[in-house]
């Protein structure tokens, strides 16, 4: 991914923050919110937001399809937090349309509701320059890794925060929030891995 | 379900594998919030209705505004059993109203564990000279603004979410029009000011010279604006948006409406593509009839919902 320009799925969260650490790496960051604006972009974040809305909107605009096809043939994709529930193959309870891309599980909500949002720091495979301050909000937790996926992350407790599967990316935290751009940067060398 | 209580007044289940409670992890969760629909309910139906239509919270209530509004008397927090009840049937966050001032309502709803506390004009005010003290809480507070001056006040007591107050139960938008609008065009303002000219802004606004400089340098408040009170169709919602709202709280607008889950459906369409007037026709084409309203003429001064608080 030489000069790539990079699509934040707009449909409803924090798409502006994300859109707005793209540009300030240097990169082009558009928001896309139809199925057709997916073919302008070589890459996708899928932000954070509430995972139902997200879900339900992305349905009701034929999205779905268009972004697991696309992904299917090698486009990198991050989801943060919805978005990673967003991704997940399985999602316990939640009765809602998801891409079902990544070969693992996301529990919702599982620290608790917003009295327990937490900031902390973790420690990121293959990532320099020291622990990434991460900010977990009404966050979800991943289990049930297939073969193919990669931990990158995980609390003090044991829960899986992070994880890679080849060109998809997922993260229960917000990298968008916190001014870091070095999971934006990491996400960026994804593309050029496929 | 009992929970925990900490030193610094966390309600939280004592799960969260890191420090609760923060400025981030407050303004952040209303980041979440954006570009989305907060829509008002008051049975455990309304709030499946809502979700499934896509909502992005709820807000749980005993009355919507345009029921206090008729049937008068004092208007307090709803009983906690039944939020606790609309919070066991959905999994979007859950949102109560705690009246201006009343730090034990609030205190209240941080034991139930909702996700956040709106500190509301629509219920009757129990403080005639406090808001309350917002930054020791856990749980983030969202608090209406008709200008700049009460946006930077309540953010300095610790919202970490701003509405605009509108006037609620109305079905009328304009003042939640001119509420936007003065917030915008007060930061506009600021953005042109000298220094002298901000420290005059910040005795003005009663506030610290620190915060009116925030906004003036980055031209925005430092947490997520949506627009409340009056909101009746997709097109209000869309009008607020291209105003400057991050997102709608929508009240009586839905459940007072012919068909709320379709009405509920456009207007979380219209709040996602406001720059789009084709797909607003085709949402709003068949709705029903919108909830009746109420011309802002017809409301005698001192049953303003938006004049309680300062």
């Amino acid at each position: 991914m030489t000069s790539p320009r990079v699509g934040v799925l707009g449909l409803q969260g924090d798409f502006q923050e994300h859109l707005a650490t793209f540009r300030a790496l240097g990169v082009e960051a558009v928001d896309v919110r139809r199925p057709d604006q997916l073919a302008d972009v070589d890459a996708l974040v899928i932000p954070g937001g509430e995972s139902t809305t997200i879900g339900k909107l992305a349905e009701r605009y034929g999205l779905i399809p268009a972004i697991c096809d696309r992904a299917r043939a090698g486009m990198p994709v991050w989801g943060t937090c919805a978005g990673a529930i967003f991704m997940a193959k399985d999602v316990p309870g939640h009765p809602h349309p998801i891409l079902g891309l990544m070969d693992l599980s996301v529990e919702r909500n599982a620290f608790g509701r917003q009295v327990d949002s937490f900031e902390a720091d973790v420690q990121v495979l293959g990532m320099d320059g020291g622990p990434f301050h991460a900010v977990f909000i009404r966050a979800p937790r991943m289990s049930a890794l297939g073969k193919g996926v990669e931990v990158l992350a995980s609390l003090d407790d044991g829960s899986v925060v992070a994880a890679r599967e080849g060109n998809l990316l997922a993260t229960s935290f917000h990298p968008e929030l916190t001014g870091d751009r070095r999971f934006h940067a990491l996400f960026l060398s994804l593309g050029s891995q496929h | 379900m009992a929970r925990m209580t900490s030193q610094n007044g966390s309600s939280g289940n004592g799960r969260a594998p890191g420090t609760t409670g923060t400025w981030t992890v407050k303004t952040g969760h209303a980041q979440m919030l954006k570009g989305g629909v907060i829509m008002d309910v008051v049975t455990v139906e309304h709030a499946r209705i809502a979700e499934d239509a896509g909502a992005c919270a709820v807000m749980a209530l005993e009355r919507v505004p345009a029921d206090i509004r008729k049937e008068g008397g004092v208007a307090r927090m709803s009983d906690p059993g039944l939020i606790e009840k609309i919070m066991a049937a959905v999994s979007i966050p859950v949102m109560a109203k705690a009246r201006i001032g009343h730090f034990v309502e609030a205190q209240v709803l941080q034991a139930i564990g909702v996700d956040y506390i709106d500190e509301s004009e629509v219920l009757t005010p129990a403080d005639e000279a406090f808001h309350i003290a917002k930054h020791p809480f856990t749980v983030p507070f969202v608090c209406g603004a008709r200008d700049l001056g009460e946006a930077l006040r309540r953010i300095n007591e610790g919202a970490a979410m701003i509405r605009s107050k509108g006037e609620a139960g109305t079905g009328n938008i304009v003042e939640a029009v001119r509420h936007i609008r003065a917030i915008t065009q007060g930061i506009t303002a600021l953005g042109q000011l000298d220094e002298s000219g901000l420290t005059d802004a910040a005795m003005d606004f009663r506030v610290p010279v620190d915060l009116v400089r925030d906004v003036a340098k980055n031209r925005r408040l430092p947490v997520v604006l949506f627009c409340a009170g009056g909101i009746a169709t997709p097109a209000d919602a869309a009008l607020m948006m291209q105003l400057g709202a991050e997102g709608n709280f929508v009240g009586s607008g839905i459940f007072k409406s012919d068909d709320p889950a379709r009405r509920a459906k456009a207007i979380v369409e219209a709040t996602t593509h406001p720059n789009d007037p084709q797909l607003i026709a085709e949402v709003s084409r068949g709705l029903g009839e919108a909830m009746r309203g109420i011309s802002l003429e017809a409301i005698p001064a001192g049953e303003r919902l938006a004049a309680r608080g300062w």
